[in-house]
């Protein structure tokens, strides 16, 4: 045998940031879980929610027995770590039990909520058995008059800091982010404040605010409020810019790895290998892709088929659209860019047409960067990456 | 501690054993088990070869004797990574004694 009388026999390794596997990765690693579509908030923000209240859609969410299924399956092709997201998941009755089955599996558990359903006896099997990923909070406001014209909800902020305080009191392990919204766009400073107060925040916190529209296509009125909600490129972009010159290091450093065109296949970002399953069985390549041909019904078949048949055939769909092809294939901001088959999806019906919106964002930032001049299209670009390696310098 | 070679050992309910893809990866449960939360442990290939035979069914030195019949090793070696692995992981609430059936 080797080692012989070695000291230590195990190895503590950070799952987040350790290669584990010696030989291939497994097949999954990790897994979305969308448990329900309804909301206890109706944010105005929001690309996803159903109220509530919805029974049609709770009709039609998956079962327990159906969700456990997938998690042991899930579980049997390797994966390490499941997200537990919505709507709001904690509306589900059956939350706990689905929480205990996963992490019993050996699963770590990912919690996105609003915490406002948070209540003792949830935080006590937390701390009993901890989900070992920081549970991840969104706040929508820091006085109830912001949160609650963001969430729409009357009651919510003071449930949201009930739930807030159970989670500081219990020491559980949670880290908040925000939406960047009018109601609360002057609170930026007084919520990065109470946040670096937050024992497990040890960077500041992240903004959404460059908002996608309704990702089932179901509401052009709603899609109408969103567009008027998204911050303009340049207050978006000075806000990602507060943290001063540690932005700039993290940007430089992702631009000296992301950068390039990508050329005519649409999925370049990893689509299906983190899959997401959404409240009714359905496999997306990932949050938001709702395209109904690029999704895989799990009640009618199986992880393992999906994950080796279904989303590599996805992967090499390629873009059609000139516009698309004239632009955005040959762009190397698509590092920068939140183009992707979801938002073009969400924003026009198809999967490749460029979202004007985006492209603006990432020509704003890529401006401030200094890849660009004045006037200037990442596609016209030929000496980018003299570009990208002179700032990354 | 002292660990005898006739008692048996089984995976703590502390905490949950998966292989995959040929590692064995320890998913603490409750509370307690690693210094940071979102750590996991693995074995080496010592720990994996004994771990592998830690059933709750046998004898520690049975399971010495058959890592003996299967490796070359000096003698005492086995016998004091058996005992060193089994010690490791009872610290860690990652085994539990059994009573031998």
């Amino acid at each position: 045998m080797k080692n012989v009388i070695a000291t230590s026999y195990t190895a503590r390794v950070n799952a987040a940031h350790f290669r584990l596997w010696k030989r291939r990765n497994p097949i999954l690693g990790k897994l979305d879980f969308e448990l329900t579509e309804r909301c206890n908030n109706d944010c105005i923000q929001c690309c996803i929610n159903l109220p509530e209240t919805d029974a049609a859609a709770r009709q039609r969410e998956l079962t327990t027995d159906e969700v456990k299924g997938i998690l042991v399956e899930a579980a049997s092709l390797g994966a390490l770590s499941v997200r537990f997201t919505g709507g709001e998941p904690l509306l589900r009755d059956d939350f706990s039990d689905l929480y205990l089955f996963a992490r019993r599996l050996g699963l770590r558990v990912l919690l996105f909520t609003n915490a406002r359903l948070l209540t003792p006896e949830l935080v006590k099997l937390f701390v009993h058995i901890p989900p070992l990923e920081k549970i991840e909070v969104t706040v929508y406001g820091m006085r109830r008059e912001s949160y609650e014209a963001v969430s729409r909800v009357k009651g919510s902020f003071e449930q949201f800091q009930s739930g807030i305080n159970l989670l500081i009191e219990a020491g559980i392990s949670f880290v908040v982010k925000g939406a960047f919204l009018p109601p609360n766009r002057r609170e930026v400073d007084d919520f990065e404040t109470w946040a670096s107060n937050i024992p497990a925040m040890d960077k500041p916190p992240i903004y959404s605010m460059f908002f996608d529209f309704r990702s089932r296509r179901d509401s052009p009125t709603k899609n109408r409020l969103i567009q008027s909600l998204r911050v303009p490129p340049e207050e978006g972009i000075a806000l990602l810019r507060r943290p001063g010159q540690a932005y700039l290091k993290d940007m430089r450093q992702f631009c000296s790895k992301f950068m390039g065109p990508p050329g005519e296949l649409l999925f370049t970002c990893g689509a299906g290998y983190a899959p997401c399953v959404d409240a009714y069985g359905a496999l997306q390549p990932c949050l938001l892709l709702r395209h109904p041909d690029t999704r895989y019904n799990l009640r009618a078949g199986s992880l393992i088929e999906a994950l080796t048949e279904f989303f590599p055939r996805l992967r090499q769909t390629r873009a059609k659209n000139p516009n698309y092809l004239a632009r955005c294939t040959r762009c190397f901001l698509m590092g920068l860019c939140e183009q992707c088959p979801a938002k073009s999806w969400a924003e026009h019906g198809n999967l490749d047409t460029p979202v004007e919106y985006f492209c603006k964002v990432a020509h704003t930032e890529a401006l401030n960067l200094g890849l660009l001049k004045e006037g200037e299209f990442g596609w016209e670009v030929k000496d980018w990456k003299e570009r990208v390696e002179r700032i990354c310098q | 501690m002292s660990i005898s070679g006739n008692a048996v050992y089984t995976v703590s309910e502390d905490v949950v054993a998966r292989e995959i893809e040929g590692e064995i990866i320890i998913v603490p449960l409750v509370a307690g088990i690693g210094d940071l939360e979102d750590e996991l442990y693995t074995l080496n290939e010592t720990g994996k070869a004994i771990w592998d035979r830690l059933d709750g069914r046998r004898r520690l030195c049975e399971v010495i004797d058959d890592l003996s019949a299967q490796y070359q090793a000096a003698p005492g070696e086995i016998q004091a990574d058996v005992l060193g692995l089994v010690t490791e992981l009872v610290k860690r609430r990652m085994l539990v004694a059994v009573e031998p059936s």
